[in-house]
């Protein structure tokens, strides 16, 4: 690509310096709520910064950092190198920061926050956006989600060049990709149902059965998908069968895997080459990671809202070890604790459950109403010592889970 | 107390359940099972018909568009408002609030007519309200502190017909300039206290149960352990 202008490249390591802070101070500013997020720092830095490259953006509610990853390493498979934002800084400084680290590559995969995107379309120009799910996530400082839904439609009506990857069967995401002017449609499921039962283009009911959703009065039904997760495998477009096999756990991860080979094969990754990388991702920022601590083996998931505690209650281990839940509510978690009565708890039954976390009483209070017996706990290490040798699950939410890792390391 | 299952009405938990609403109808139904008082409940879609004879009606949050549809089929259905004639309990959070009323401002502020089951009058406020709120309530209900989480744009002011239920000790409650928070009217409730407000505030609970099933024992103590303790936690850690 070309060379930056001085003016881009002083503006770079300002950029750089807001990445630090923001990460610093958590996920951005608290307070913006509403959907109508416009760029601050920079945005003919970002536009020259993106100029010439191909760029994938991919957003959602849940998996977007994991999907991220995912896409980096399919997408490397063609053997060039590839500008991400691998740590989740998903606002314009963080973009910025990812694209001026990598100024050569000509790929960049870029995780965008969900209020973001149409602005961050309008600068970089990007070749794909792929959309994974949209759910209730941290209502206190996120926007409503049929806002954010509108607010992409409208964006890709305005983008007819960007080609949109989207799952097919979450209805707010097909609603809301529908204004572009091609999709490539992945069957990639939906597990939460909670936030779509109602069609986002006209409010009446949907129906669902075994092939997917309709509405029961308008038009708007789940398009037919070119790219299928089927269980553990995935069918491509020519409809080849291949198994997955990822070393990521669960059905969340496949759905991302499927997804992100889509795109791969859009900027024409060769599958045989794609998933060998995909396969090899084994952690994404401690997430999935397994760490030893005291003789316990500490299996971690990251999850911050209801549908990412119901995928994360799917990857337990099957031999029913003790499972630590941990919640804060700081700032980048939500300060509202609400969404823990949106998750059913009556599938622990039967395991050691123990908590922990600032809202832990939150938490207890919430499992009693489940019949759930639980230890409070008062940190992780308390945690691993209340439990025998052996494996020990933990769930968290995003600063709960920043501070286990600080507290049990972050290598593995 | 009745015999009979007490019948708890989760009102379109398709449209109003945004964050965590499913928790009152859970409260309830904990608190009244522990008094050996049955409880039979339903959540109704928007797509069915809303039954007249409940004890209980709930509704929960919602987002703007699937209030003005919420409104909309409940005014075609009819079920609710001949529920309340009867004298039924109807506890309503957040959108559920605004839409009980006479009018509420819709997704571009525009007003909406509500079910007009209690004399309140809601627009769209300049300012969003997010976070913790602590409210007193009316005396005469004795009902404990109020403590809970408030998101909403929205500004309520009561009318002759019906009383606040709390004076606002923290937080933005009714917005209206009254310094008072929520309403209450017979035996229909409302409140800017969102989501699952029933859980901190188990004395709200337990009146909303009374209205429905006249007196009741208190729960044993080993009952409210944790209830207790999530209360006077949020209450200390806010400057009310």
């Amino acid at each position: 690509m070309s060379k930056l202008p001085i003016r881009a490249r002083v503006a770079t390591s300002i950029g750089g310096a807001a990445t630090r802070v923001s990460r610093l101070t958590g996920r951005g500013d608290g307070s913006v709520i509403g959907g109508v997020v416009g760029l601050k720092v920079a945005p003919d830095l970002l536009r020259q910064l993106a100029s010439g490259r191909q760029i994938v953006m991919v957003t959602g509610t849940n998996g977007k950092t994991t999907t991220t990853r995912l896409v980096t390493a399919a997408i490397g498979s063609l053997g060039q190198e590839v500008a991400t934002n691998a740590y989740g800084a998903n606002m314009e400084s963080g973009l910025v920061s990812a694209l001026s680290t990598a100024p050569e590559a000509p790929y960049a995969v870029l995780e965008v926050d969900e209020r973001y995107l149409p602005s961050l379309i309008k600068v970089t120009n990007p070749r794909a956006v792929l959309l994974l799910n949209l759910s209730r996530d941290q209502m206190d400082r996120a926007a409503e989600i049929w806002l954010i839904a509108r607010r992409w439609r409208e964006a890709f009506a305005q983008a007819p060049q960007v080609r949109v990857i989207a799952n097919a069967d979450d209805p707010l995401i097909a609603w809301s990709a529908g204004s572009a002017s091609e999709v490539i449609w992945v069957a990639a499921g939906q597990r939460w149902h909670e936030d779509s039962w109602c069609c986002p283009d006209c409010g009446s009911h949907l129906r669902r059965d075994e092939l997917g959703w309709r509405c029961g009065e308008c038009s708007l039904s789940r398009p037919s998908a070119r790219w299928v997760l089927d269980g553990e495998k995935v069918i491509d477009a020519a409809g080849t069968v291949r198994e997955l096999n990822l070393a990521l756990p669960g059905r969340a991860n496949r759905s991302n895997a499927v997804m992100a080979l889509a795109v791969a094969d859009l900027f024409g990754a060769d599958m045989d080459q794609a998933l060998p990388e995909l396969r090899k991702v084994t952690s994404i920022a401690g997430r999935y990671t397994s760490v030893e601590r005291r003789g316990r083996t500490l299996h971690l998931l990251l999850a911050k809202n209801p549908a990412g505690w119901l995928e994360a209650f799917d990857v337990l281990g099957a031999d029913n070890p003790p499972l630590l839940l941990a919640v804060n509510a700081q700032g980048p978690d939500g300060k509202d604790t609400s969404w823990l009565w949106d998750v059913d708890y009556r599938v622990l039954a039967g395991r050691r459950v123990l908590v922990a976390g600032e809202r832990r009483i939150d938490l207890a209070v919430r499992l009693e109403a489940d019949s759930i017996p639980f230890e409070l706990v008062d940190g992780i290490d308390a945690a691993v010592d209340a439990v025998p040798q052996g494996n020990l699950d933990v769930i968290a939410n995003y600063t709960a889970f920043q501070h286990i890792r600080a507290v049990v390391g972050r290598s593995v | 107390m009745t015999k009979d299952a007490l019948r708890i009405v989760w009102i379109y938990p398709d449209l109003l359940s945004t964050y965590g609403d499913r928790g009152n109808l859970i409260m309830l139904t904990r608190r009244a099972v522990l008094r050996g008082l049955p409880v039979e409940s339903t959540g109704i879609n928007s797509d069915q018909r809303v039954p007249e004879q409940g004890d209980i009606y709930l509704l929960g949050g919602g987002e703007d568009l699937p209030q003005v549809l919420a409104a909309r089929r409940l005014r075609a259905d009819g079920g609710l408002q001949a529920a309340a004639a009867r004298g039924a309990v109807i506890f309503a959070v957040c959108a559920g609030y605004q839409l009980i009323g006479e009018v509420f401002g819709g997704a571009q502020g525009e007003p909406v007519d509500g079910l007009g089951l209690i004399d309140i009058r809601s627009s769209r406020g300049d300012e969003r309200g997010v976070g913790e709120i602590v409210a007193d309530v009316d005396q005469s209900l004795r009902v404990e502190r109020l403590t809970g989480f408030e998101n909403h744009q929205g500004k309520t002011s009561i009318g002759a017909g019906a009383k606040p239920l709390a004076r606002v000790a923290l937080g933005v409650g009714n917005g209206d300039g009254s310094g008072t928070e929520g309403v209450y009217a017979g035996r229909i409730l409302g409140t800017y206290l969102h989501g699952p407000a029933l859980v901190r505030n188990p004395s709200l609970a337990d009146l909303l149960l009374t209205w429905a099933a006249g007196p009741l024992p208190p729960l044993p103590e080993s009952e409210e352990v944790w209830t207790t303790r999530l209360r006077e936690e949020r209450l200390a850690a806010v400057p009310a």
